[in-house]
């Protein structure tokens, strides 16, 4: 057993162990020994701000904010196709004008559906 | 062990220590305090951190944004009547041991907003300070005298006995009174555990 392969990684995994194990076993015996318990309502508070917390974490949040950014996301995103496609405009061929305005085309109907669904108005 | 045999025994190059030294050692030589500044004096305590003054030589360069993981709370400036509830608060959610300065004369006693309406005469009225330092603002050096003199108060604490320190002794509390806001004051005024009722003698 003591000359074998693995001995020399058996005794590097306990040294491993002990010296994660052993300042939690030291320090959890030190508490025990010399320093008492001291729990109380507001150390325990969730909060640690030294407000104190109230009303409920479950609340609603509105969904409105959120279509309206995924909006400005994508024409956002669009901008940067734009810039290039401006950039290269002379050399473009027909069907590359034709397939960049198609893209156009169907952003902009998704910004007319969504218009149309209300998303872009903001009911209080 | 006697301290001549101490002293004898490290001439010949053997140091020894007690468990209470080696304790006591370790904890002030990690002192952190709590990212907490309440007006002016605050910007000196910054300053004490900073290169030029270098809190760092005495192990305490580790501001905490939380106070579960401070130990010392520097009361660095005015406390107003709206804002000691919330610093009692503080103090009751650092776990043991915890120790307070008293950075400035407002910390203390109110300073020049004395005569204020609004305006706390000094935090020992919620919860125990264990050095004051004096000043408006106090000088960075003065922070890191008051600093060293925590240390020295530390060095000198006791593992056992009568007179060990509070968060050593069971029957000390940990948490203390969070005062509410009155109609013209805080209530109460002060926490009688910690401020002593001043008797008139001789009536």
């Amino acid at each position: 057993m003591l000359s074998g392969p693995y001995t020399v990684i058996v005794v590097l995994f306990l040294a491993a162990v002990g010296f994660g194990v052993g300042p939690l076993a030291l320090a959890w015996i030190w508490a025990r020994r010399y320093s008492p318990h001291k729990p109380g309502l507001t150390k325990n508070a969730t909060y640690e701000c030294g407000l104190e917390a109230k009303g409920d974490a479950w609340i609603q949040f509105k969904a409105e904010y959120y279509l309206y950014a995924i909006v400005f996301l994508i024409f956002d995103v669009e901008a940067i196709f734009l810039l290039p496609f401006a950039v290269a405009f002379g050399g473009l061929s027909a069907g590359a004008c034709l397939a960049m305005l198609i893209f156009l085309f169907l952003l902009v109907e998704g910004l007319v559906w969504a218009s149309q669904k209300g998303v872009l108005t903001w009911a209080s | 062990m006697d301290q001549h045999l101490r002293i004898e025994l490290s001439k010949q190059g053997i140091l020894t220590t007690t468990l209470q030294d080696l304790y006591n050692w370790g904890r002030k030589s990690s002192v952190w305090p709590m990212t907490f500044g309440l007006a002016c004096c605050a910007i000196e305590m910054i300053a004490t951190t900073m290169a030029r003054y270098d809190l760092a030589r005495f192990g305490a360069e580790v501001f905490r944004a939380s106070p579960r993981q401070a130990d010392l709370m520097i009361i660095s400036g005015t406390i107003t009547k709206k804002m000691a509830p919330q610093v009692v608060r503080l103090y009751n959610q650092m776990p043991e041991p915890k120790y307070v300065i008293a950075m400035g004369a407002c910390a203390i006693s109110g300073g020049p907003f004395k005569q204020g309406y609004n305006v706390l005469k000094g935090i020992d009225r919620y919860i125990p300070v264990d050095v004051h330092i004096p000043g408006c603002p106090p000088r960075p050096e003065a922070l890191i005298h008051a600093f060293m003199t925590l240390q020295k108060k530390i060095e000198e604490q006791h593992l056992t006995g009568a007179d060990r320190p509070r968060h050593l002794n069971p029957a000390e509390p940990s948490e203390f009174l969070v005062p509410g806001c009155g109609e013209h004051d805080l209530e109460p005024p002060y926490n009688p555990e910690v401020w002593p009722i001043f008797k008139v003698i001789g009536q």
